[in-house]
C-alpha cells in the first residue's frame, strides 16, 4: 500500500474559490454561445421537456385567474360584442361568398395562363398562453407546438395584422417573438407609396421604420403591409400605421415610430402561417452587388431571423 | 425564541430532501406567468440564498448553477443568466454565512438584500451588454420585496427542524 494516504477528517470537494471560477467561466461560456452563437437550442429542448410538467403547473393558476376574469366579465359587454361580431360576420359573408367564386376564377384563369398555381399556406390555430417572464424581451408563449407542426420562423398573425414570429419550437408549446421586441425586424411596403422598408421593433410597445432617408415619402397614418421580400411573410398583411415622422436635417435618416396593427401585446388566439412555399428560386449573388441595393440583403437576413 | 446560531433552542440537523423540496416549489413559483408585474421577487434566489447561509456545507454554487439553467429555461431567458447571476449569489451567500447568522432575521435580512439586489444587477448587465432594452427600474423592487419575505420565511423553512420543547433539569434548554 504505497502512497496511501489516511482518509480525509471531513470530506471537502474543490475549494470554493476554484469551484466559484469553474461555474461562472461555464454560465458566462453557454451565456455567449446562447445569445450570440444559438449554438443551444437543442440542449434547451431537452431541458425544457424536464421543466414542462413544473412549467405546466405553474401556468395553471394564471389560466384560472385569467378564466375567472372572463367568467364575470359583465353580460352587457358579451351582447354588445357578440352584436358586433354578427355584424362584422354579415358583411364578412359577401365578401366570402364572392371569395369562393373569385377564387374559382382565378385558378382557371391560371390554369390558362399556364402559371404555377400558389398553394394554399396551411395554418394552426392557437392559443397565447402567457407572456414568457423573461423582462428583457417580448415573448409570448403558445399553447401548440413541434407536434402540431410549428416550425421555427413561422410568421403569426391575429384578425387585425401580424403579431411576430415563431422563434423556438418545444414539443408541447413555442415562443413567439412580438414584433415590439427589439430584436424582430421585418420587411415592410408602405400602401400609400410603395417604398419598402424594414420595420424595426423598438422595445416600448412600439416599432420603428428605419433606414428611411430624411426627405422620404412617409406621412403619418400611413398603412405599413408586409413587402413578402423575405420570403417568410405573406405580401400585403397588415403590419402597422405610421404614429408619425420626425425629419432632422442634422441626421441622415428619418425618426418614424409606427403604431402595430394587430393586438400584439393582447391575449388571444392567433394563427401561425405555415411555410412559404413555390419561392422563385433565389438570383445568384453577383446580380444582387450589381444591383446596389444593400437593403436588400438586410431584409433577407431579417425573414431568416 | 429565535432559531439562529445566538438562539438557545437546538435544531435538528437538516434534511436535503426537504432543501430540494423547498428549492423546487420556489422553481415552480418562478414558472408562474406574471408576465411583467412589477416587484415579483426571485423566489429561487432567495430560497437558494436562505440555505446556502444556513447549510453553507451542504448546498452552494454547484446547486445555484443546476437552479438557475431551470429557471432560464422555464421564464424563456438567456440560457445561462440565472445561473450566472445564482452562482454569484451562492458564492457570497456561503461567504457570508459565519456573519450573517449570528444576527436576528430582521438583521439577516439587510445583510441578504445587497446580494439579492446584485443578483438582478448582474443579469441586467448581463442582457445590456447582449444588447437587450432595459427592462426598468421596477425590476430592482423584486429584491426589496424579496429581502421582506426572508423574515416569514426564517421560520418557515426552518418548521421541519424544530424539536419539541421539553425541558427537564438533565435538559435546560
Amino acid at each position: 500500500m504505497v502512497g496511501h494516504s489516511p482518509p480525509p477528517f471531513f470530506k471537502r470537494g474543490p475549494a470554493p474559490l476554484a469551484k466559484l471560477v469553474f461555474f461562472v467561466i461555464v454560465s458566462l461560456a453557454l451565456l455567449i454561445s446562447d445569445l450570440n452563437l444559438r449554438y443551444l437550442d437543442a440542449f434547451r429542448q431537452g431541458l425544457s421537456v424536464l421543466a414542462y410538467p413544473l412549467q405546466m403547473a405553474a401556468a395553471t393558476p394564471a389560466d384560472f385567474v385569467r378564466n375567472a376574469s372572463n367568467y364575470f366579465s359583465s353580460l352587457v359587454r358579451l351582447q354588445i360584442e357578440n352584436k358586433e361580431l354578427k355584424s362584422r360576420q354579415l358583411q364578412g359573408a359577401e365578401r366570402l361568398l364572392r371569395l369562393d367564386q373569385l377564387e374559382q376564377e382565378n385558378r382557371h384563369l391560371r390554369a390558362l395562363l399556364e402559371a404555377r398555381e400558389r398553394q394554399p399556406v396551411k395554418s394552426v390555430v392557437a392559443e397565447i398562453m402567457y407572456t414568457a417572464k423573461d423582462p428583457f424581451s417580448r415573448k409570448v408563449i403558445l399553447d401548440k407546438g413541434d407536434q402540431a407542426g410549428i416550425a421555427a420562423g413561422q410568421a403569426v398573425v391575429d384578425e387585425s395584422g401580424v403579431i411576430g414570429q415563431i422563434t423556438r419550437v418545444f414539443p408541447m408549446q413555442s415562443e413567439l417573438t412580438l414584433l415590439t421586441d427589439k430584436d424582430q425586424a421585418i420587411p415592410v411596403m408602405i400602401v400609400r407609396s410603395g417604398l419598402r422598408a424594414v420595420l424595426f421593433g423598438s422595445g416600448n410597445g412600439l416599432m420603428e421604420l428605419r433606414y428611411l432617408a430624411a426627405n422620404a415619402d412617409v406621412q403619418p397614418g400611413d398603412k405599413v403591409v408586409t413587402s413578402g421580400l423575405d420570403g417568410v411573410f405573406l405580401a400585403g398583411l397588415p403590419v402597422a400605421t405610421v404614429a408619425k415622422v420626425e425629419r432632422d436635417q442634422a441626421q441622415t435618416f428619418a425618426r418614424i415610430p409606427c403604431l402595430p396593427a394587430a393586438g400584439v401585446e393582447q391575449f388571444s388566439h392567433v394563427l401561425v402561417l405555415g411555410h412559404r412555399e413555390n419561392l422563385p428560386p433565389r438570383p445568384p449573388e453577383a446580380e444582387v452587388i450589381n444591383k446596389g441595393k444593400g437593403a436588400k440583403g438586410r431584409k433577407a437576413k431579417a425573414g431568416k431571423e | 425564541m429565535q432559531p439562529t446560531n445566538r438562539s438557545s433552542r437546538i435544531l435538528l440537523p437538516v434534511k436535503m430532501w426537504f432543501v430540494y423540496l423547498t428549492l423546487f416549489i420556489a422553481l415552480f413559483l418562478n414558472y408562474i406567468p406574471t408576465g411583467h408585474l412589477p416587484a415579483v421577487p426571485d423566489f429561487v434566489a432567495l430560497v437558494l440564498a436562505f440555505w446556502c447561509v444556513r447549510e453553507p456545507l451542504k448546498i452552494g454554487i454547484g446547486a445555484g448553477f443546476a437552479f438557475g439553467l431551470l429557471t432560464d429555461i422555464g421564464v424563456g431567458a438567456a440560457l445561462g443568466q440565472h445561473a450566472f447571476s445564482y452562482v454569484l449569489l451562492a458564492y457570497a451567500a456561503n461567504e457570508l454565512s459565519r456573519r450573517v447568522l449570528w444576527f436576528t432575521p430582521v438583521e439577516q435580512a439587510l445583510h441578504v438584500l445587497p446580494l439579492l439586489f446584485m443578483s438582478q444587477v448582474v443579469m441586467v448587465l448581463v442582457r445590456l451588454m447582449a444588447g437587450a432594452e432595459f427592462p426598468g427600474w421596477w425590476m430592482f423592487f423584486g429584491a426589496f420585496v424579496a429581502a421582506l419575505l426572508w423574515i416569514p420565511l426564517h421560520y418557515v423553512l426552518l418548521l421541519p427542524q424544530y424539536q419539541p420543547v421539553s425541558r427537564d433539569e438533565n435538559r435546560p434548554i
